[in-house]
């Protein structure tokens, strides 16, 4: 019995400190990327590349999930606002939830599960097929030539997507208001545009999917890299991919929106 | 078709210097952690010779590569690859010798992501910049010399095996290199394709005038087409010779390789107490006698 | 340079983003509906502002006349100063008066001015004398409440 809880005790800690471990690896990891970062931009074509397979093939689920994400907002706040008689408030509720909040995040976690874990699939398969044992025998760096371009790719797409995923909402809750319901199209458009505040709220939220940006893609890449070379290490590390970016927006959405929240104040 | 190309590689190989040995490995230990996978061991490896390291599964033939190949450090010992010392090279060092090696996986190790034409033509476009007309000039020539010109647009996923070995094969030598390693380059082939990578092999060294070290467990393959052999077991090297001399030795290790038995030098079973012991019969008998 | 079939691709998905940011800039968020205007600045004293915020709205017959720039707490008066940035093509007499009202029953402050019979108009870095706070509910319940229980010790 004291055995058990000695050993099982041991295992959390044991956990405690393998995450420790992972964070500082990480962080190396980081600084790693940086320092290779040279080709990337010397030949940009190669995060070109990157931004197809990351951004563009994320284009449609970022593009679809904004508009849904758009009209539900509309709808809920609609049966809400409808009882304080500010029905022409649902612009306003819709494009600032989306610009600050929901726009960044779940953008984020959309591109962590679409291209992030794609891109931890993608390495970790080329360092079980020795493919990144061969590049580095050719004298060619993979962190230069294979890790370097997919971090710029995922730093360059995901304000992109997340701006298109506000966009996209926004209009969502214009169909559903203004079209569907019958707000008033000028209340709607005048009121969104006296609430939302293009430094505070626009550019706001464009930082923070660029910091989730580059968190998503130093999780990816580097559990990609990390993998052990096997199927089991493979997908073990797609999963943490997902799990660990997700609880890594959401950690630093809160730092972030904090801090921005104070700067604006 | 070899034969008509020699006269081109020849032209454009550059003069080397004169030197007898082109790798020598002086007593090196490594190991991972505390397991010793290599203990001791000494080889030399002549200019132009193609030379076999051969051994069972896990007995360190792999890691010797990776050392040659800078991947790894000894933990004692030297590996000097063209006079110069691999294990003190610094990034760049490492880098500006990797340039004159290379090393064909034991699956190949094609990139997956671009066709075969761009995985051969790989090191030449990160490495040299040159022309495209002569990059493709070029890849086509080393396509050509392995068979697969005609293969050059599909993905590495549309090969069989052996046309993938044959692809890295070629992405292997497209820059002319002065020493290439063959990471266990006949696993899993049919004996078509065997005979197929193995004449390649030594008609690419020959026709390069590169040197070559395979690192192989294919005992009839490998003593048709090699200069020398090494038998490594646990660690150590076990017996050595040219084929001639493999063929009429009694070493009991090579006799058993070359016949296939499974046990002998090389032991059928990993290291462990006593079966009787671990399956508690000596227990057993004890106790018996006790009563 | 040869072009490729991915070249095409970035460049949409660039310019995909960045229409999609000037989209929220400009028909979601604020830029360019006021900001590029010019503006001239006038200050008001208040007793109390309430939940006055600055970039609130500043309002005049109900249109949307300009934005409150700044607040600051004057030490010496202990009073609230705010300051008006009003547009440009809006011409206000000195004694307009300022007051800080709601818009709805809960909704967000604003300031509204309401114009006065002056000949000479309001200038940059004037300031508008006639003023009336923002109502507090506790203070306005604590009124009604004093009224009430008057009239009902008058009726005894």
């Amino acid at each position: 019995m004291l055995d058990r809880a000695r050993r099982s005790l041991a295992r959390i800690g044991h956990n405690f400190i393998d995450n420790v471990w992972r964070v500082g690896a990480m962080a190396r990891f980081f600084a790693l990327v940086l320092s290779a970062s040279g080709t990337s931009f010397r030949r940009f074509r190669l995060v070109m590349r990157e931004v197809y397979f990351t951004g563009v093939l994320s284009l449609i689920i970022i593009v679809v999930s904004g508009l849904f994400v758009g009209m539900v907002l509309g709808l809920q706040g609609f049966e809400t606002l409808q009882k304080y008689g500010a029905q022409e408030s649902i612009g306003v509720l819709v494009a600032l939830s989306l610009v600050r909040e929901l726009g960044p995040v779940v953008a984020a976690l959309l591109f962590a599960s679409r291209a992030g874990s794609a891109i931890t699939a993608e390495i970790g398969l080329m360092k079980a097929t020795e493919q990144l044992t061969a590049m580095d025998m050719m004298a060619v760096s993979p962190m230069a030539r294979v890790i370097a371009p997919r971090f710029w790719a995922g730093v360059i797409s995901m304000p992109l997507l997340a701006a298109m995923f506000s966009a996209m909402g926004v209009f969502g809750g214009y169909l559903v208001g203004v079209v569907l319901i019958g707000v008033d199209n000028g209340a709607f458009w005048s009121q969104m545009q006296a609430a939302v505040d293009f430094r505070y709220d626009v550019l706001n939220g464009v930082i923070k999917s660029f910091v989730f940006g580059i968190a998503v893609t130093v999780i990816a890449t580097f559990e990609g890299f990390d993998a052990p070379p096997t199927a089991e290490g493979v997908s073990g590390a797609t999963t943490r991919t997902v799990v660990s970016s997700a609880l890594a927006i959401l950690a630093l959405d809160l730092v972030l929106t904090a801090s921005l929240l104070r700067g604006a104040h | 078709m070899l034969l008509e190309l020699t006269p081109l590689f020849a032209r454009i190989r550059p003069p080397r210097v004169t030197e007898e040995n082109l790798v020598e490995i002086d007593a090196v230990t490594f190991g991972y952690g505390r397991r010793a996978v290599l203990d001791g061991i000494s080889m030399r490896v002549p200019r132009g010779k193609v030379v076999a390291i051969m051994g069972g599964s896990g007995c360190g033939k792999t890691t010797l590569l990776r050392l040659i190949g800078g991947q790894l450090r000894p933990t004692r010992g030297a590996v000097r690859v063209g006079g110069r010392a691999v294990h003190e090279l610094d990034r760049e060092g490492l880098y500006a010798l990797r340039r004159r090696m290379s090393m064909l996986f034991q699956f190949g190790a094609l990139f997956t992501d671009m066709t075969v034409f761009d995985n051969v033509a790989f090191p030449l476009r990160e490495h040299a910049s040159l022309p495209e007309d002569m990059v493709r000039d070029l890849v086509l020539m080393k396509l050509e010399a392995v068979g697969l010109r005609g293969a050059h647009n599909l993905m590495p996923s549309e090969l069989s095996g052996g046309m993938a070995r044959r692809v890295a094969l070629a992405r292997a030598v497209v820059m002319d290199p002065m020493l290439v390693m063959y990471d266990e380059p006949f696993a899993g082939l049919d004996p078509i394709s065997m005979s197929v990578v193995g004449t390649l092999i030594r008609r690419l060294n020959d026709a390069l005038g590169a040197t070559s070290i395979i690192v192989t467990h294919d005992v009839v393959e490998s003593l048709q087409i090699v200069d020398y052999l090494y038998f490594v077991a646990e660690g150590r090297i076990v017996g050595e010779g040219t084929p001639a001399q493999i063929r009429a030795t009694e070493l009991p290790v090579v006799h058993q390789f070359i016949h296939g038995e499974t046990d002998g030098p090389v032991p059928f079973h990993y290291p462990a107490p006593a079966y009787d012991e671990d399956v508690g019969i000596a227990r057993a008998r004890a106790e018996a006698a006790h009563a | 340079m040869e072009r490729t079939t991915i070249d095409l691709w970035f460049g949409a998905f660039v310019l995909a983003g960045f229409a999609a940011l000037l989209v929220l800039a400009l028909k979601v968020g604020n830029l360019g509906a006021d900001n590029a205007r010019t503006t001239y600045r006038v200050e008001a004293r208040f007793d109390n502002i309430g939940g006055l915020k600055v970039r609130a709205p500043v309002r005049s017959s109900g249109v949307l006349v300009g934005r409150v720039a700044d607040i600051n707490f004057d030490n010496e008066r202990f009073q609230a100063t705010v300051t008006l940035a009003l547009d440009a093509r809006y011409g206000f007499p000195k004694d307009t008066s300022a007051s800080i009202l709601t818009s709805g029953l809960l909704g967000e402050q604003y300031v509204g001015l309401d114009a006065g019979g002056d000949d000479k108009k309001l200038a940059e870095g004037d300031r508008i004398t006639i003023t009336q706070s923002a109502m507090v509910l506790e203070r306005l319940i604590g009124q009604f409440l004093f009224s009430q229980a008057q009239e009902g010790g008058s009726k005894k």
